[in-house]
């Protein structure tokens, strides 16, 4: 058992890979998920023309794909906006969430006042706010901004309290003992342990705040993924709606991977800790 | 060591309410002094409070009421001269084993570069040269608790606390680990008060066993062990001085009721 532990150099996600993926697998056991999905888009590919479906009803793949590219400038400019009202949500999500979670963590008062609010808070679909936040905020970029950072808010919120009330309470008299000011054990321990939590929190929130900010530009918008998505449709040009749909899926997976890569850097791995 | 610490225990109370109205004694009127330099053993069934003194003295808990002295200094919060070893090896996960080492350095705000040698020979002392860059899942139980033990001493504590610290190993480890501990007591001289519920580990390391009942705990007999040091674990069990002394703590047991002779 310890051998096959020494072999595993340093915490980090590619140390991990061959045990997950099972390196003693066959081809079609290792690669199962690209052949499936390889598979799903010949099926769609050769079964549009067979069943006689017009471009209009359903693109297939390689049509959306080529579609991607002659208007890759168009896609692009519109992901440029979406993914500035996207961060900034999320930014102010992370500015906001993380701040009230540690007071919620500090202050036995804060919690019992704030905590519940926030849950029930949570109950209310935030969808059913952009039309009002339209009406108070405009058609401008706030709107978005602030779909998006109400999305994301709370998940954030509660992956920093969980992660810093889960702390096996041993570690903290560890380093009081040594004299640790409480300064020093927020960063030496509390921090570093939840940061598996806060970083659950955080890839929960980003794929939120997308769809918050496409939302915010259905309701309205001039620009953006969710206008561009909109014109296509009133156009019957159901090729580009499909390939505005690729360009969104996209910018969810980039900013999930864009904080797996933070996550790799600056937190441990929890299997490591096992 | 020359800055082995004494320790005295002053009339020390301690209670806990666990409820409102609800208040539990865990430790009555504990008096106890301890000489610089002494390997003092405590060993009692859980509940006797024996932990709850070590808390005491780390300045971790405060007093109910009495007073707790390290070299004269009433202890109000944690001491610079004591180190302390949990029961578990609370390593950091995210840390090496060399910055697990350094941690009560940084804490304390001293020099990482020159005590860095200082945590390389110390993890080589236990066995544990070449480890300094590996983390704490790729160790042992036995490893990590030999890690944890260094962390201690890398404060130079002139008094050591060590708090039930072989209870979570194998039998055969725990061996191994109580002679490394008489043979790093031997070199540093400093005061160690060891809590336990092992009487055998008890008379072997101590040259003074305390034994204490449960609930208020207080102490019951407090025995001097004269056997010569260094001593070996092997052929223990025959000695006569230490099979006297383990009767003596397992009578105690018996007539406080803690074990029930059959």
């Amino acid at each position: 058992m310890t051998e096959l532990k020494h072999t595993q150099a340093v915490p980090m996600p590619a140390a991990r890979k061959p045990r997950k993926k099972g390196a003693g697998g066959s081809f079609t056991e290792r690669y199962a998920s690209v052949l499936l999905a390889v598979a799903i888009l010949l099926l769609w590919q050769f079964s549009v023309p067979l069943l006689g479906l017009s471009e209009f009803v359903l693109p297939t793949p390689l049509a959306i794909g080529k579609r991607i590219v002659t208007d890759f400038d168009l896609l692009a400019a519109h992901s440029y906006i979406t993914l500035l009202e996207v961060l900034a949500g999320f930014l102010a999500g992370v500015l906001i969430g993380i701040p009230l979670a540690l007071a919620i963590f500090y202050s036995k008062a804060f919690e019992r006042a704030v905590y519940p609010l926030l849950v029930a808070l949570q109950t209310v679909p935030k969808i059913a706010l952009a039309p009002l936040l339209v009406l108070y905020l405009g058609y401008g970029w706030w709107p978005k901004i602030s779909l998006a950072f109400l999305i994301s808010f709370f998940p954030i919120v509660i992956s920093t309290v969980v992660g810093l009330q889960s702390l096996d309470k041993g570690l903290v008299n560890m380093v009081r003992s040594m004299g640790s000011t409480e300064w020093q054990t927020f960063f030496k321990v509390r921090l570093p342990a939840a940061l598996p939590s806060i970083f659950g929190g955080l890839k929960v929130a980003i794929s939120l705040a997308v769809i918050g900010a496409i939302i915010g530009e259905y309701i309205a918008a001039e620009r953006g993924l969710g206008y561009l998505q909109l014109q296509a449709n009133s156009q019957f040009d159901t090729t580009l709606n499909f390939a505005t749909v690729v360009t969104i899926s996209l910018l969810g997976v980039l900013l999930y991977f864009v904080l797996a890569l933070v996550e790799s850097k600056v937190s441990y791995q929890r299997e490591s800790a096992k | 060591m020359s800055n082995a610490a004494n320790v005295r225990v002053e009339g020390v109370s301690k209670t806990y309410e666990v409820r409102a109205g609800d208040d539990v004694k865990a430790l009555d009127r504990v008096d106890l002094d301890i000489a610089p330099g002494s390997f003092v053993a405590i060993v009692g069934p859980s509940g006797c409070g024996k932990s709850t003194l070590l808390s005491l003295l780390a300045g971790l808990t405060p007093v109910s009421s009495g007073r707790l002295r390290i070299d004269g200094d009433e202890v109000v919060k944690p001491h610079p001269k004591a180190g302390v070893v949990f029961q578990s090896d609370l390593l950091l996960p995210w840390r090496s084993i060399i910055d697990n080492v350094l941690l009560p350095i940084e804490i304390k705000g001293k020099d990482r570069a020159t005590a860095a040698s200082r945590a390389r020979a110390l993890l080589a002392q236990v066995g544990l040269a070449g480890f300094d860059n590996k983390f704490p899942f790729e160790l042992s139980g036995g490893m990590r608790q030999r890690v944890a033990i260094c962390r201690a001493l890398i404060q130079e504590p002139g008094l050591l606390l060590m708090d039930e610290p072989f209870g979570a190993l194998d039998a055969l480890t725990r061996e191994q680990m109580i002679m490394d501990l008489q043979t790093m007591w031997l070199r540093l001289g400093n005061t160690v008060l060891f809590i336990t519920h092992g009487i055998d580990e008890a008379v072997f390391l101590a040259d003074r066993v305390i034994v204490m009942s449960p609930r208020p705990g207080r102490v019951d007999l407090d025995l001097t062990i004269d056997i010569p040091r260094p001593r070996r674990w092997s052929g223990i069990h025959e000695n006569p001085a230490f099979q006297h002394h383990v009767r003596q703590v397992r009578e105690m047991f018996e007539a406080k009721g803690v074990l029930v002779a059959h």
